[in-house]
């Protein structure tokens, strides 16, 4: 495999609830150390998109293929495998309550990759050092801010040692004065050349880190292209527009 | 020393034994409940359709049918026609057990239903399979937030456990009822079966209550103060 073949084919994903479609054939492809960013209206699709792509949801058609390899999704095996390769963040950071944060991350290890308690103790340390938490271990997601949550939901993925991170709108719950906190901790994955596909409405991480950005709509994606085609002004671009109005709402938020 | 105080100072060893039978009828029953209504709760809520059925249905005759009528239909019909010598002891157990299970199910269940559904989905995105997210993260939650409703079912299993002596089971109550019968002392004896049934719920109640403070999730929910 040489590195310019992509690391993940999305190809020809639809899913429908009911009579209601919401991926309506989304393809894309995603290569090692690329980061792609999901912008558009509310209710698009792109948080299905990406729970899609690790088939938490399930798609109705089309397939996911991850480092050449096609995903049965009626294989539970395939979707455990495809899982640990592919981490994901959550708006809502879904830490698990009843564990610290070292036993949010270490958990994982222990029962899905089996390894020792101690190692995976060490690990986690790491992880969490990495995010700027290393004196952060022994509280309890109730103990700590939202951003400091986000930060150990980053480390809990980190920790699996996965080929693509997602993330769905990581900054979204968080109040304004948090944001920079997590953004910091996202820009330094990027340095470090993490594969990622993201949804966001921060215009700092849209024009700052994003190699293409997909616009999506009714679940199609209707856009894509680099920032720097898109987002140059006066251009009559969807993309632009939206960032526009991101731009005026933040605008009046400051 | 007036009698009724004799007679019950003489038959109390007597009657604190059978407080022991009723103590393990109770936690064996407590215990099988527990089991039933884990195992319940998790098909109620991931479940398939036939699954969710059955145990709607097992639900509805356990709490419908009342304890004593259980207690005859399985101790003298079923156990009887399945050729299945148990013990009085054993059968109020199972009776009970699968009573309280019933109630348990609905606990566990309302619990699994109040957890956020984030948690379940972000163990899935780590490659947990579905019987490992149920046992290392909604298991431990739940069980931590059913322990108050729990201790309810205690005290109510406890007092159930009484009608024990319909079918000989040497408990409390029907110790109290062999010595009143022989002595005439009705009132004094049943007062003290009365305040051991008391001491075992208050005893039962507080030592739930201090497991409940010693796996209280710091910084969770604060009930009063400390
Ligand atoms: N489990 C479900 N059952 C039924 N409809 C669903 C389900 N999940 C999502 N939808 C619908 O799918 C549509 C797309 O939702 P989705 O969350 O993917 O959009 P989004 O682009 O992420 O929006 P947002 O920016 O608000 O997060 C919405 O109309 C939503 O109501
Ligand atoms: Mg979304």
């Amino acid at each position: 495999m040489n590195d310019s073949s992509p690391i993940l084919r999305v190809n020809n994903i639809t899913k429908s609830f009911g009579d209601n479609t919401i991926l309506n054939g989304v393809s894309f492809d995603l290569v090692k150390g690329e980061i792609k960013v999901l912008i558009g209206p509310s209710g698009g699709g792109k948080s299905t998109l990406l729970q899609c792509i690790n088939c938490l949801v399930v798609p109705d058609s089309g397939d996911i293929e991850l480092e050449n390899e096609q995903i049965d999704f009626s294989s539970k095996q395939d979707l455990y495998s495809l899982r640990q390769r592919v981490g994901m963040i959550f708006q809502d950071f879904n830490l698990f309550d009843h564990l610290t944060a070292l036993g949010n991350i270490t958990i994982a290890l222990r029962k899905v990759k089996k390894i020792s308690k101690k190692d995976a103790e060490q690990r986690a340390r790491v992880e969490l050092e990495q995010v700027g938490l290393g004196d952060k271990e022994d509280l309890y997601p109730a103990q700590l801010s939202g951003g400091q949550k986000q930060r150990v939901a980053i480390a809990r993925a980190l920790a699996m040692d996965p080929k693509i991170l997602m993330l769905d709108e990581p900054t979204s719950a968080l109040d304004p004065e948090l944001i920079g906190e997590v953004i910091a901790v996202i820009k330094a994955l990027a340095h470090k050349g993490m594969t990622m596909v993201m949804a966001t409405h921060q215009i700092s991480l849209i024009s700052g880190l994003a190699d293409e950005i997909l616009f999506m709509e009714q679940g199609n994606i209707v856009e894509q292209g680099p920032p720097s085609l898109l987002l140059t002004s006066g251009n009559s671009s969807k993309t632009q527009g939206f960032c526009d109005r991101l731009n005026e709402l933040s605008e009046v938020e400051a | 020393m007036p009698i009724a105080l004799s007679t019950v100072i003489d038959s109390l060893p007597y009657l604190l034994q059978g407080s022991f039978i009723t103590a393990g009828i109770v936690v064996s029953a407590m215990l099988l409940g527990l089991v039933i209504g884990v195992c319940m709760a998790v098909g109620l809520v991931f479940g398939n359709k036939c699954i969710q059925y059955s145990i709607t249905i097992y639900i509805w005759i356990f709490r419908g049918v009342p304890v004593v009528v259980l207690l005859f239909l399985f101790y003298f019909g079923l156990f009887n026609f399945l050729e299945l010598n148990f013990s009085a002891f054993t059968s109020v157990t199972i009776v009970l057990g699968m009573t309280t299970g019933a109630y348990q199910a609905n606990i566990f269940r309302g619990a699994i239903l109040s957890l956020p559904q984030g948690q379940f989905k972000a163990a899935s995105a780590l490659g947990m399979s579905n019987s490992q997210a149920i046992r290392n993260i909604i298991l431990p939650q739940i069980l931590r937030m059913s322990i108050p409703a729990w201790s309810n079912e205690y005290s109510i299993i406890l007092k159930d456990s009484a009608l024990a002596f319909v079918i000989g089971a040497p408990e409390i109550m029907a110790r109290t009822q062999f010595v009143a019968s022989r002595t005439y002392q009705h009132l004094s004896l049943y007062i003290a079966a009365g305040i051991i049934y008391f001491l075992l719920t208050w005893a039962g109640v507080i030592a739930l209550r201090k497991l409940e403070q010693s796996l209280r999730i710091p910084g969770y929910t604060h009930h009063g103060s400390n």
